[in-house]
């Protein structure tokens, strides 16, 4: 499957869960910050993937979950130097650039995850 | 009032599928507070309960009724016409994914009308449910599973399914 035809059903698999336009659905956009997901929109979106592409997504694989279970990862609401390696390690569809020396707050990382973050997610996922 | 949109299950096939019927009654205060054209109209948003209820049993019975799954999101939800005193409405819900953060199911909803024999769809709704003990960033919830009361169990022993809980 192209890279091409993958993002087309990534644009109805958002069109679906988040009832967004297709042509809103661009590589760049931020799944929270522009086409307004919410945490529980995750689970549909991974729900939907699942199905679109006949895989199957284990728990944090996708999106990171429970980052606060663990003290190590995150510090006064900031990702840790370890969070930071642990997510790098475990989710290389996603870009991480921008926070190495920025802003790393808890609740901007899911800005990070973008539709081209699930574009190479699935590449990486039907290519293993 | 209790809060229970289902009257019996008439349909199980385990893991997959659930179907529950409805009897639309003018007992019910709220058909009293939704009237429309003089015509005392089933509330959508509680034939949207009645469905989740549904299919929130499906989901429950997979695991016991052991994790608490609470409706997380409304994907898609539509009706055709309205649904008056008198008419039986049906709702068949199936599982479409499922894991230990939660589930999806699809549904269909069908009216009878009363006096009538034939079942007329009439709606479609997809929902999304989550095990909440799995699925909130480690907030903790009581013990007991608060969601399904005794008044689901009862619907489950009417329906001779008593054993798919503990």
């Amino acid at each position: 499957m192209s890279r091409d035809d993958i993002f087309e059903k990534i644009q109805e698999v958002l069109d679906d869960a988040l009832g967004v336009d297709e042509d809103e659905v661009t590589p760049n956009a931020s799944l929270t910050a522009d086409l307004g997901a919410e945490s529980i929109d995750f689970l549909d979106i991974i729900f939907r993937l699942e199905k679109t592409f006949d895989f199957k997504i284990s728990q944090g694989e996708l999106f990171p979950e429970n980052l606060s279970e663990n003290p190590d990862w995150i510090s006064d609401g900031n990702l840790s130097d370890a969070g930071l390696a642990m997510l790098k390690e475990r989710m290389t569809h996603v870009d991480f650039t921008s926070i190495e020396d920025g802003d790393r707050n808890i609740s901007k990382i899911g800005d990070l995850i973008t539709v081209n973050s699930l574009v190479d997610f699935v590449e990486i996922k039907l290519a293993g | 009032m209790r809060w229970l949109w289902i009257d019996c299950i008439v349909e199980h096939d385990a893991e997959k599928r659930l179907v529950a019927i409805k009897n639309v009654s003018l007992a019910e205060d709220v058909l009293h507070d939704h009237v429309i054209d003089g015509k005392p109209i089933m509330p959508f948003s509680l034939m949207i309960e009645g469905m989740a209820q549904t299919a929130g049993i499906l989901v429950g019975s997979t695991t016991r009724f052991k994790e608490k799954v609470i409706l997380a999101k409304i994907a898609k939800a539509s009706l055709d016409c309205d649904v008056t005193a008198g008419d039986t409405v049906r709702y068949d819900a199936t599982i479409e994914r499922i894991d230990d953060a939660g589930a999806s199911t699809s549904g269909t909803i069908d009216r009878r009308v009363a006096g009538g024999e034939a079942w007329e769809r009439i709606g479609r709704i997809e929902l999304l449910f989550s095990h909440i003990d799995n699925n909130l960033a480690g907030t903790e919830f009581p013990a007991h599973n608060f969601v399904f009361s005794d008044n689901f169990k009862m619907i489950l022993e009417t329906a001779g399914l008593a054993n798919l809980a503990d």
